[in-house]
């Protein structure tokens, strides 16, 4: 693996990660992570989405037109996002039903027309799908982190497994229902920040 | 890089007829099997609003199929109350709220429900296992963004409501959409739908106003105000005269 592979694939789980640098895809970051099963099918559906629409856009980058681009690209997300969305409702119904508008709302992430737009405009299909896959990965990564802790803490379980025996089913965890709410998710993804760039001090942004 | 703008205009017709294409054989390709799923789907939601199995009892689809042999669909006539025979299973009464001549527009002061018009055959389901008893009866009507669809159980006599459920609607999550909530939910079984007269009493309040010890008061969601308004007024709409009312006041008789 060469060098500029090396940093397509890894950089945006760690120096480049959208959610905790780049801060992008926030949105869906707090919305789908009560719970680890939504995450998990949230991280493939955007996996799906992010590489299907940088691997066609970066086949098509030398004959879009540069005045119709962004709506070119919208097109091209959005159709995808609704293959997406069908499949799941076939074969994933109750998940689906639970990621309810939020599947849809691929389309508005950040993280899916920056790609197209800052990479497979310029990059040819291979590494414009790769940089489609190391990107929704980075993406999955902080939402399975966010889940995995919001439902342990918030519920006792993962997965639907009890690990910590909350107290209304007669054991002695006590669940914190502020994970459950938005500001969880709030807390969770800043603590990931601030250990982050502690550890990488070439993180920090200029104050 | 210059493009002339006919190539503009042709590459994006081709890029839009793709991409329609795509969607729109993925979407009838996957049509069958979201049936099967939706089916499932409300067939689940009719055991749960009826209150079949415990609440944290996981449904699969062999004991979905098992506990419906208890639900029995049955054809009513809405402006009579009296039974209709004929296949319930196949009916569709939103098919028959489309048909000028099975149906009836809706009444004035239920327009902000967003029904246009009620079919004049109502499909209602009966449950039959022991100690379990009940009736389940489909409703639905607009909330803040979308139609809500539901179902309300009653106990056979309409003397007390035994649950309600939503399986289909396009709340805001969070809020609206919180009509979803057991906790939510679980305020209504026990309350009394209708009085002595047989008006409707069973009312949704503001958030924070509905009095604890009142038979037919609910509170409302705080926060989504317009929709639980709107579960208000469906309420109001399929349990009234207008709606499942004259079936009630059959079975309800001796009240």
């Amino acid at each position: 693996m060469d060098k500029q592979t090396k940093s397509i694939l890894l950089d945006p789980l760690y120096v480049k990660n959208p959610i905790t640098l780049q801060v992008l895809g926030i949105c869906s970051a707090l919305a789908v992570t009560t719970k680890l099963e939504t995450a998990l099918v949230m991280s493939a559906a955007l996996t799906f989405v992010l590489v299907g629409s940088n691997t066609v856009i970066s086949l098509l980058r030398n004959r879009i037109p540069g005045s119709i681009r962004i709506i070119t690209q919208l097109a091209i997300i959005a159709s995808l996002v609704i293959i997406a969305d069908q499949i799941m409702k076939a074969y994933l119904f109750d998940v689906s039903k639970q990621l309810s508008v939020f599947v849809g709302l691929i389309i508005t992430n950040c993280i899916v027309m920056g790609r197209a737009e800052a990479f497979a405009m310029a990059n040819p299909p291979a590494k414009s799908a790769l940089d489609g896959l190391a990107n929704a990965l980075g993406y999955s990564f902080i939402l399975i982190y966010v889940a995995l802790f919001r439902e342990l803490l918030g519920t006792g379980a993962i997965l639907g497994h009890e690990l910590l025996q909350p107290v209304k089913a007669g054991g002695w965890y006590s669940p914190n229902g502020l994970l459950l709410l938005s500001p969880g998710a709030f807390f969770l993804i800043g603590l990931f920040i601030w250990v982050q760039r502690s550890i990488s001090p070439k993180l920090q942004e200029e104050a | 890089m210059g493009f002339s703008n006919t190539y503009i205009v042709g590459f994006i017709t081709l890029l839009c007829l793709v991409c329609s294409l795509a969607v729109s054989s993925m979407a009838v390709q996957l049509k069958p099997q979201q049936d099967i799923n939706k089916e499932l789907d409300v067939n689940k939601q009719v055991i749960r609003v009826a209150a079949l199995v415990p609440a944290d009892e996981e449904l699969t689809a062999e004991r979905v199929t098992e506990l419906l042999t208890h639900v029995k669909p049955r054809l009513v006539d809405r402006k009579t109350g009296a039974y209709v025979e004929g296949d319930a299973k196949a009916y569709d009464p939103k098919k028959a709220a489309k048909d000028v001549a099975a149906s009836t527009p809706i009444p004035d002061e239920f327009k902000g429900t967003q029904v246009r018009r009620l079919p004049d055959v109502l499909r209602i389901f009966e449950v039959t296992l022991p100690g379990k008893e009940c009736v389940v009866l489909p409703i639905h009507g607009y909330g803040l963004w979308s139609t809500l669809y539901g179902f309300i159980a009653l106990k056979p006599d309409a003397s007390e409501v035994v649950g309600i459920t939503y399986y289909e609607h396009g709340e805001t999550p969070g809020l609206g959409g919180e009509v979803d909530n057991p906790q939510w939910k679980a305020q209504f079984p026990g309350k009394q739908p209708l009085d002595a007269q047989g008006k409707v009493k069973l009312t949704v309040k503001k958030a924070g106003q509905a009095a604890a010890d009142s038979p037919y008061q609910i509170d409302g969601l705080s926060g989504s105000t317009i929709t639980t308004n709107g579960v208000d007024r469906m309420l109001k709409l399929w349990l009234g005269e207008n709606g499942y009312g004259k079936y009630l006041e059959q079975v309800g008789g001796a009240r």
